[in-house]
């Protein structure tokens, strides 16, 4: 006798909990056949003004933290997911309508990229950061900091792999992020959410919002508490004006990418979200 | 006569040998602007130096096609060993003709000799020799073997160290295989030609570096030009914000070094002597006109009285007169815009209820001057205390507690520098960490070197300057350029066009 299965309410993931949209609002997400699989929360400006308000509450925690605890954290969450490898497959296969192969390889690359992102934590200060030689009596050393609340758009035609692409990268220096995941494949995204809640990640440093991009991504990119807006996803939105809306408050603005890999990794993508600070000291005459 | 009444000791300008007209540099000799020409004044004097060619929409074309020329056919394909050695004579040959410049710099830009001679004119020099080394080293820059060039470089500079920001931008962009447009600020042209004149005595192939001068019509045909791979500006957070809504959906690289309202923070436990001094050349130096100035003093509740009065006491004994006067500390502001923004935000500070002071001191009849000023009684939402003056007025806060110290220090959208003074170490490198600023200057202030990099956090704009980072704003990684998918939208390249007519400063 076949059992009833328990289907799975999609919400929103901010601040480390799972509010619905404040809007009420959901969309229908379906199979690439179009047959139904879930409601999805469809967030709202207030949403991500929320999600903004809890990113910037988790930074100082989470920039403070030593870099071989945020590596650990990260490395946790790999560990988690792995642990979680048939769920996800699942999930891509029907959302995506790819084989199980094709869905295994995008879960083991995305583990793998959280394992190769979590092992430059305490790593990327010491190769992007240098001490520098000045003409006087001053030990002077440049080091790369995080820079501050980080605004995504997802990659919009993978499930995991590209949200996992995108986020972990920021993470790496102790940035805190909001993500706008992919709005036809919105699952995974909430799943992962699930793992992190799960995992160490304090609540509030990733906030992943499921929608319209293009509704969400202007208020956010205007938004005066956010400090870099990565469009990596945004190719298909009007995203010239989403980086002039940045402008107004001079945002980091990575530009969309096109290609097949979306957001390879790479230790650009790392310090493209860092901001670096170099320090003047006297030393004394002896 | 006081002891402190020292006789006029002004440099010549006889070693001065400049021309009643300049025109553009473009391709490597001075051809005439078709825009209006304009003239170049003495801010201590009001007094006309040269006549400057200002060069329109069709100018900066030529100049940028110039520029592209000499990429593709000379300076991309030289060795890096053979750039290094044109930016080798480069520096050389600005400090064979150190003295001249800093005169030049002085007479047009109204900073003290003493600064343009010690300060400005030989960390150009500094600026060329550094960068000069890199230009066939470039695989240890940190973007990998083999990295590219970006092509042309727009870069637009301000008034406040003319020639210093021409150093700045030039000598990294050439070191990594850039050809140049650059614009100097209008009020400041002058050792940007006698720039050109060293150009043209290094031997420089024509065009990999072309200096157009003119307003911000001349600046926005820069930004806007197709042919730009590259922008770099240092100025207003205003002007900046244009340039980057302009470039928006475009290729064009872009780096900012923008405005800043940097906090001074001292701690009871500082050597107070040094502290003195150190917030005297934080926000005196060029007459506050610097973008990292120490304009905001946060003082430690328990020795502010004593720090205030010993602040006036030593401004007390600051001379401020004539630029080219070996004693002066203290020149004429550079233009009467920006005497008019020090005195409207210092009487707004006024009016907002802070204390306003000022030693007693002899302004001269012409030129534009503004006194050393100090604001005490000042809270964080004064306008003082949150816009950038731009000019010599301190504004003094307290703090209890270093947490305090810290919130009010980054309770701004500017973080471009911070000062720390405290004989403890350890609080001084706890301190440092939590400023959101990209500069911080432990028990000094105001140190540049070509070595070390600078550049803001937040709206101070993006992208370094200086060290091994600032090749960073000229190179990409060898064969990874990034792909566009989407194409620039055809209205966004037109919104810089009205903000930039605000002058670049």
């Amino acid at each position: 006798m076949s059992r009833l299965a328990v289907p799975k309410t999609y919400k929103l993931y901010i601040g480390g909990k799972f509010p619905r949209s404040e809007s009420g609002r959901t969309y229908e997400v379906v199979t690439k056949r179009g047959a139904f699989l879930a409601n999805a929360a469809k967030a709202s400006r207030k949403d991500a003004r929320d999600a903004v308000v809890a990113a910037r509450s988790a930074l100082s925690g989470w920039a403070n933290a030593t870099p071989y605890n945020r590596g650990q954290v990260l490395y946790r969450i790999a560990e988690l997911l792995e642990g979680r490898r048939a769920q996800f497959v699942d999930e891509i296969v029907s959302s995506e309508g790819v084989s199980a192969s094709a869905a295994t390889r995008q879960v083991d690359e995305a583990i793998d990229r959280w394992v190769w992102y979590a092992g430059w934590a305490d790593k990327y200060v010491q190769v992007t950061g240098n001490a520098n030689p000045v003409s006087g009596p001053y030990f002077n050393l440049s080091v790369p900091e995080p820079t501050g609340v980080v605004a995504i758009v997802a990659p919009q035609d993978s499930s995991l792999l590209g949200l996992v692409s995108v986020v972990a990268p920021a993470l790496v220096a102790g940035n805190t992020v909001v993500v706008i995941a992919s709005e036809r494949l919105p699952l995974s995204a909430i799943s992962l959410s699930e793992v992190l809640a799960t995992s160490d990640v304090p609540g509030g440093v990733v906030n992943i919002l499921t929608g319209s991009a293009g509704e969400i991504t202007p208020w956010l990119a205007s938004h005066a508490d956010v400090n870099a807006l990565d469009l990596t996803g945004a190719a298909a939105l009007d995203w010239v004006d989403l980086e002039i809306a940045a402008a107004d408050t001079l945002k980091r603005v990575l530009r969309p990418e096109g290609g097949t890999d979306l957001a390879a990794p790479s230790l650009d993508r790392i310090t493209a979200l860092t901001e670096t600070k170099t320090v003047w000291h006297t030393k004394s005459l002896i | 006569m006081s002891f402190l009444d020292y006789a006029p000791a002004p440099e010549s300008t006889a070693i001065l040998n400049l021309k009643s007209d300049y025109g553009l540099f473009i391709n490597g000799e001075f051809v005439d602007g078709h825009g209006t020409p304009f003239a170049t004044i003495s801010p201590a004097t009001e007094k006309t130096i040269a006549t400057i060619a200002s060069a329109n929409d069709e100018d900066v074309d030529r100049a940028v096609a110039a520029a592209r020329r000499a990429y593709d056919k000379t300076w991309s394909r030289m060795s890096g060993a053979d750039r290094g050695k044109y930016l080798f004579r480069i520096a050389r040959l600005v400090q064979e003709r150190a003295r001249e410049l800093a005169v030049a710099e002085s007479l047009d830009n109204g900073k003290p000799i003493k600064e343009s001679r010690d300060v400005d004119v030989p960390l150009v020099a500094a600026w060329f020799f550094y960068y000069a080394g890199w230009a066939d080293k470039l695989d240890y820059a940190g973007a990998g073997a083999n990295p590219a060039s970006l092509g042309v470089a727009g870069q637009i500079i301000p008034w406040n160290f003319p020639l210093l920001m021409l150093a700045w931008k030039i000598a990294p962009a050439l070191a990594a295989g850039n050809t140049v447009v650059l614009k100097p600020a209008e009020t400041t042209p002058l050792t940007a030609l006698l720039f050109a004149e060293i150009l043209q005595q290094a031997d420089l192939p024509p065009g990999v570096v072309n200096i157009v001068t003119g307003a911000g019509a001349t600046g926005s045909a820069i930004v806007n030009h197709p042919d730009v791979n590259k922008v770099a500006f240092t100025g207003s957070t205003n002007v900046g914000r244009g340039i980057a809504r302009a470039i928006a959906g475009t290729d064009k690289r872009v780096t900012l070094e923008l405005g800043g309202k940097a906090a001074n923070i001292v701690f009871d436990d500082a050597p107070i002597d040094q502290a003195i001094e150190g917030i005297v050349n934080g926000i005196f130096f060029n007459q506050g006109h610097v973008c990292c100035a120490g304009s905001r003093l946060l003082v430690q509740e328990s020795i502010h009285d004593e720090v205030v009065d010993r602040l006036k006491e030593r401004l007390s004994t600051l001379r401020l007169g004539d630029p080219l006067d070996k004693n002066t500390d203290i020149g004429a502001v550079n233009s009467a815009a920006q005497l008019d923004r020090i005195r409207t935000l210092s009487d707004i500070g006024e009016a907002e209820g802070a204390e306003r002071w000022s030693p007693d001191c002899v302004i001269p009849t012409d030129g534009f001057w503004f006194p050393p000023t100090i604001f005490t009684n000042v809270s964080t939402s004064h306008r003082i205390a949150r816009d950038e003056v731009f000019g010599p007025v301190l504004s003094v806060l307290t703090f209890r507690t270093p947490a305090e110290a810290i919130a009010k220090a980054n309770n701004t959208p500017y973080g471009l520098s911070a000062g720390i003074w405290s004989d403890k170490g350890s609080r001084i490198l706890a301190v440092a960490d939590k400023l959101r600023a990209g500069v911080i200057w432990a028990n000094t202030f105001n140190r540049f070197d070509p070595a070390s990099p600078f550049g803001g956090y937040k709206e101070s704009g993006y992208g370094r300057e200086g060290g091994r980072h600032g090749l960073a704003a000229y190179l990409k990684p060898a064969g990874t350029a990034r792909t566009v998918t989407a194409s620039p939208a055809s209205d966004a390249t037109d919104s810089a066009i009205t903000t930039t007519k605000e002058s670049a400063k």
